[in-house]
């Protein structure tokens, strides 16, 4: 049965997220042939509107509004509140992003529906749609769907391909006003940590360091391999309790659980905890002075050695070949 | 100040998974409090000790729950509420959440902590869901709380970012980590936890009918992933070592 499909598109720093191309594609094959819509809400994004449609959105809501300028949980719940009424659609997607998250839960509790987070596939069962999500922070997975009623699900970034790009595709952009009444939750400051702005749950290349690098500045030389491959920099839980680094790096069952194409472990043992946030992700390679280290069990590729002398060598050949 | 912890009984995070019967094996396994929710509880005794009031502890849970309510106790908490679950066929984070409202309907709180998420099922939605419920702001994945009268000043982790955040009371909260370190239970806190109130509550001492909270999905199989093969471990000295590895990444694997 074909549906009506709502995506809510993010953008961060005037882009759009990666994930709202690839909950377009998500949206695509839970509507079965019916219309895929996405929601833009901001300050100032119309202009972003015809990306979505060349990724497969038949039309774009956008809501503009000052209160909008940041997320807040109130301002973004009234928008999406007042386009799920008016428009009715019978599924949404959003990305399971911090965003996401934070507006799911409250949005479905409201429409009293189910919700299933952290998708990270999907296929068509007969009438329904059948959702992979991994549980006990991917050590399992389940196969989960939605009894009756409104289909709600937030997916994972970098789990479902995007469609790819169309730029002779053209749809309806329509700006639609919201009105938001008292936000209860202000953001009176946003303080950038994230240093090279690619975040870990959507970056495809990530260099890791644990206890193994010993230090703050120890996890200099990873930074310049990140820099050089566009990754971000992660850490195990060894390194934070360390205070090598902060606690928004951390990677394991507590922290993010990732799945980049590729994932470089430094100086990580590879506790079960650690091996659970990381060891779905496509290829891993592990550099370790312990030949025992378990996180070489996980591992695609494995260097025994100092990662103080392997990591700049890396760095080194690595700018050399993709100059 | 009436200050409530909402906590999950979960596999300890050193525990292998095994499936049968499609279900996660419990056998043996060993049990924890959700470590998210661990936090929740530190920062609620905290928050008691600066502000005065009562911490009340409540999980929606079989009755081998009442061990980690239990230790809840022992770390400083002052009460615990274990509604039973074993009248519910499903559960889902619609369920969970419909009871806990149930729960707090009646009653006066100025603030409920959670973990941002639970590390086994992970969908992070029980907390969001009972804010609605009660209709209260949340906050979600808090690494700083400052309450001052009704203002609460908080600082929350956004994907690597730090938001700060105004808000007030009453107010649902959850728990990311680097928001405290929480304690150990001390032996005469252990002592201690053993006379400290704990309630069970039936499903019925909520007036819930069971069909109303039915669970809105179904998990319809639970699976390991694939075991991965065994990787290639280089040798030779470590400049070529290196210069094997990028070859293998650019033209084996492909992800460079």
């Amino acid at each position: 049965m074909a549906k009506k499909v709502l995506v809510l598109a993010e953008s961060r720093d005037g882009s759009l997220r990666n994930v709202s191309f690839e909950a377009i594609a998500a949206a695509k094959e839970i509507s079965g042939g019916g219309e895929v819509f996405a929601v833009l809400c901001g300050e100032s994004v119309q202009s972003l509107a015809n990306d979505l449609i060349h990724y497969g959105a038949d039309r774009v809501l956008v809501a503009e509004n000052e209160k909008l300028a940041n997320y807040t949980t109130d301002g973004y719940y009234q928008a999406l509140k007042q386009i799920i009424d008016d428009e009715k659609p019978e599924a949404i997607v959003f990305g399971h992003t911090s965003l996401g998250k934070d507006l799911s839960p409250r949005l479905a509790a409201r429409l009293e529906s189910g919700l299933i987070s952290d998708v990270t596939g999907l296929e068509q069962a007969g009438e329904n749609t059948v959702f992979t999500r991994p549980v006990y922070s991917g050590k399992a997975f389940e196969k989960k769907l939605i009894n009756d009623g409104l289909v709600f699900v937030t997916i994972r970034p970098n789990n479902i391909a995007p469609l790819e790009k169309d730029e002779s595709r053209s749809g309806e952009v329509k700006s639609v006003s919201v009105e938001i009444k008292d936000l209860r939750t202000i953001v009176k400051e946003v303080v950038r940590k994230a240093t090279t702005g690619v975040d870990l749950s959507e970056a495809k290349i990530i260099v890791a360091g644990g206890r193994g690098v010993k230090s703050e500045d120890g996890f200099k030389p990873l930074q310049e391999l990140a820099d050089v491959l566009g990754a971000a920099v992660g850490a195990s839980r060894g390194a934070c309790d360390a205070d090598y680094c902060d606690y928004s790096l951390q990677i394991g069952q507590t922290g993010k659980v990732v799945t980049p194409d590729l994932y470089i472990a430094c100086g990580i043992s590879g506790a079960i905890q650690h091996l659970a946030g990381m060891s779905n992700s496509k290829v891993i390679v592990a550099i370790n002075k312990d030949p025992e280290a378990s996180i070489f069990s996980v591992a695609d590729y494995g260097i025994v050695g100092d990662l103080f002398e392997v990591v700049p060598l890396l760095t080194e050949e690595f700018k050399k070949v993709l100059v | 100040m009436n200050i409530y912890v909402i906590l999950k009984r979960t596999f300890d995070t050193e525990e292998k998974i095994s499936v049968s019967n499609n279900k996660i094996s419990e056998d043996s396994a060993e049990f924890i409090i959700n470590p998210y929710d661990e936090y929740a509880i530190e920062e609620a005794i905290t928050l008691k000790d600066a502000h005065g009031g009562t911490v009340t502890v409540v999980t929606v849970g079989d009755e081998d729950s009442e061990k980690e309510l239990r230790t809840a106790l022992a770390m400083g908490a002052d009460q615990a509420v274990l509604i039973s679950n074993e009248d519910l066929d499903s559960q889902d984070p619609f369920t969970t959440s419909s009871v806990l409202a149930a729960y707090f309907k009646d009653k006066e709180f100025d603030i409920i902590l959670g973990g941002n998420v639970a590390i086994d099922n992970g969908t992070g939605q029980v907390g969001p869901r009972l804010a609605e419920l009660l209709d209260i702001p949340h906050v979600t994945t808090i690494t700083k709380i400052e309450i001052n009268g009704t203002t609460v000043n908080i600082e929350r982790d956004v994907e690597g970012d730090l938001e700060k955040i105004e808000t007030s009371l009453p107010l649902l909260v959850t728990a990311q980590q680097g928001l405290n370190e929480p304690r150990y239970p001390s032996l005469p806190g252990i002592m201690k936890a053993k006379k400290k109130p704990l309630e069970t509550l039936e499903l019925d001492d909520l007036d819930i009918d069971e069909d109303d909270v039915e669970a809105k999905t179904k998990t319809v199989e639970i699976y390991l992933p694939p075991k991965k093969e065994a990787g290639k471990i280089l040798s030779g000295d470590t400049a070529d070592q290196v210069k094997e590895l990028v070859s293998l990444l650019r033209n084996e694997a492909k992800v460079i």
